[in-house]
């Protein structure tokens, strides 16, 4: 059997988090009434022209220098055209022919079979970054054979982040999006939740015997998060090298994820291709962007985005920041992952950490086998944690001083961990967990064990 | 020239526009026609130019929520409405095939 070279691209889009849409002032929120915030632009009045929000242009300035792209200082926006309820303009405006950012890498990491102790680094190209129009919400109700629209969503700020199909395998995306993710998150342009619709993955999938040309791809949508993305990613590897495999072909359509069932299944419309008739947007001029040679002297800042000002007020990336967690305290770079992967675990670890004589390089067993199996045991966040920083610390010096044992440490978290406001010196109290320190008193125990001990073999052979 | 037919469908499909009869298929031509006079300009070495606004500034606006909260207003359009959502067709309905509608075809 020839072996079979697995290709995936993604395409993914970020909701830009902002106050307000990308080309009107109504507000950006997750779950509120319907069409409450919606402006006649949003309704595609007529009569109402877009204006473009600056806060958008800076959040894909900033994601674009973050994922080593060129910005490019002159894009333009164009029209999509399609007809689709939850899209009253009836076209979408996005960057079609110049878009904001082009030609940046993605790093990410994994984790070679399942072990965290040997990690792979991989890059990921990207082709481009693009500005554009979120839809509305149609919600079906296949009963009353109709549709219900909410234009909350339309006209919301996307990043669309483009991934050459530089991946192999759903393991891969999953990574490079979880990644995507924490660098979004850590920049602020985008809380990137998937739960909340805020980043959404299609994956484009094809296969090709090595050394031939690349296989007819399919696009799977529909998929919800990101182990699932790593799941709809590989069924839909398996399928077509099946179907080639039973001589069949593979059409260039697009496929939904069926998260219940775990495959994909075709979404092919009787419409067949789209065609966007896409054009240039006649109410918008060019977006220019300046850097510190290209600002002149009498210009309006309000007005002017600088990439040179947001590259150097770019907070520190999460590889950075491993790289000097790892260098700060001596942890290994697997530690450093998981720290990061946890929403406000590194800091609760530093916390712990300045706060206590225990060195780094013990307190981390600690936070990754003791607290965090107890956080993920009843499925709570680091800043829902009973236990506090302060806290563990305060343990980890009684442990450190040898005032208690190890075993004894344990018991004490578990006791801390019912959150009843004892101290862990109480606690210790109160359950005679204290260490012995004192030489002579030692003495005196043993030597009154092994009297009695005495004793008693001398009863018997009396006996 | 004649536009094809299989064009004429096309267009009507993607914009849905109805040509409905002769008159406004001749239109169409006649539009085609004008549009094609750009050929005649030499524009060799020129970098094209999409809109008269291309040396104009796009303003950029303040992040600050200014608009919304108008359902009432916006739902007075709708012709059907259940509570506060817009109600429409369950997903597109596609535009009947050439042979089922009365166009310009039949017509002419």
């Amino acid at each position: 059997l020839a072996s079979w070279l697995p290709v995936v691209g993604l395409e993914i889009h970020a909701q830009i988090s902002s106050n307000s849409k990308l080309f009107s002032g109504s507000q950006v929120q997750f779950a509120a009434p319907p069409n409450s915030l919606v402006s006649f632009f949003d309704a595609s009045l007529p009569g109402t022209l877009p204006v473009l929000n600056r806060r958008c242009v800076e959040a894909a300035v900033m994601t674009g220098l973050a994922l080593n792209c060129s910005i490019n200082k002159k894009s333009l926006f164009d029209r999509k055209h399609y007809f689709y309820a939850d899209l009253p303009a009836g076209y979408q405006i996005t960057q079609q022919r110049v878009p904001i950012a082009v030609n940046g890498s993605l790093s990410y990491s994994l984790c070679i079979d399942n072990k965290m102790s040997q990690m792979v680094t991989k890059t990921v190209r990207i082709k481009q970054i693009q500005l554009e129009q979120d839809s509305g919400k149609s919600l079906h109700d296949d009963a009353r054979s109709q549709t219900l629209v909410d234009l909350n969503r339309a006209g919301v700020g996307l990043m669309e982040v483009v991934m050459e199909p530089d991946m192999c395998c759903g393991e891969e995306a999953a990574a490079a999006v979880r990644e995507l993710q924490l660098i979004l998150q850590t920049l602020g342009s985008s809380q990137a939740i998937m739960a909340e619709g805020q980043l959404r993955v299609d994956a484009n999938v094809s296969v090709h015997h090595p050394g031939e040309p690349y296989g007819v791809r399919t696009e799977v949508k529909n998929i919800n998060s990101i182990r699932f993305l790593a799941k709809a990613v590989d069924y839909e590897i398996q399928r077509q090298i099946e179907e080639l495999e039973n001589g069949g072909t593979i059409l260039n359509e697009t496929r939904a994820f069926d998260s219940r069932l775990g495959c994909t299944v075709s979404m092919r419309d009787k419409e067949g291709k789209q065609d966007y008739r896409f054009m240039p947007e006649p109410n918008l001029p060019p977006l220019i962007l300046y850097d510190a040679k290209s600002l002149r002297a009498n210009m309006n800042h309000q007005q002017v985005v600088n990439i040179d000002w947001i590259r150097e007020r770019l907070p520190d990336l999460p590889s950075v920041k491993r790289a000097k967690l790892v260098e700060l305290y001596g942890i290994l770079p697997e530690h450093s992952f998981t720290l990061l992967n946890e929403d406000g675990l590194a800091e609760y670890f530093e916390n712990v950490v300045k706060h206590t004589q225990m060195k780094p390089k013990k307190v981390i067993g600690w936070i990754l086998n003791e607290l965090l199996s107890f956080l993920k045991e009843r499925a709570l966040e680091v800043k829902d944690s009973p236990v506090s920083s302060f806290l563990l610390a305060d343990l980890l010096n009684l442990l450190e001083r040898k005032e208690i044992s190890s075993s004894a440490a344990k018991q004490v978290f578990k006791e801390l961990w019912k959150g009843e406001g004892k101290t862990p010196l109480e606690i210790v109290k109160e359950k005679q967990l204290e260490l012995l320190q004192d030489q002579e008193e030692l003495e005196q125990i043993c030597q009154a064990v092994i009297d009695r001990q005495e004793d008693e073999v001398g009863a018997g052979m009396l006996g | 020239e004649q536009v094809p037919a299989a064009v004429l469908e096309h267009l009507e499909r993607l914009a849905l526009v109805d040509f409905r009869d002769a008159e406004g298929v001749r239109r169409l031509r006649e539009a085609v026609r004008f549009a094609e006079r750009l050929h005649d300009v030499d524009t060799e070495g020129l970098e094209p130019m999409d809109s008269v606004l291309e040396d104009r500034c796009l303003y950029l606006r303040e992040d600050d929520v200014t608009e919304g909260n108008c359902t009432k207003e916006l739902l007075k359009n709708a012709r059907e409405k259940i509570e506060e959502y817009f109600v429409a067709p369950p997903g597109n309905i596609p535009l009947p095939k050439l042979e089922e509608r009365e166009t310009f075809e039949q017509q002419s």
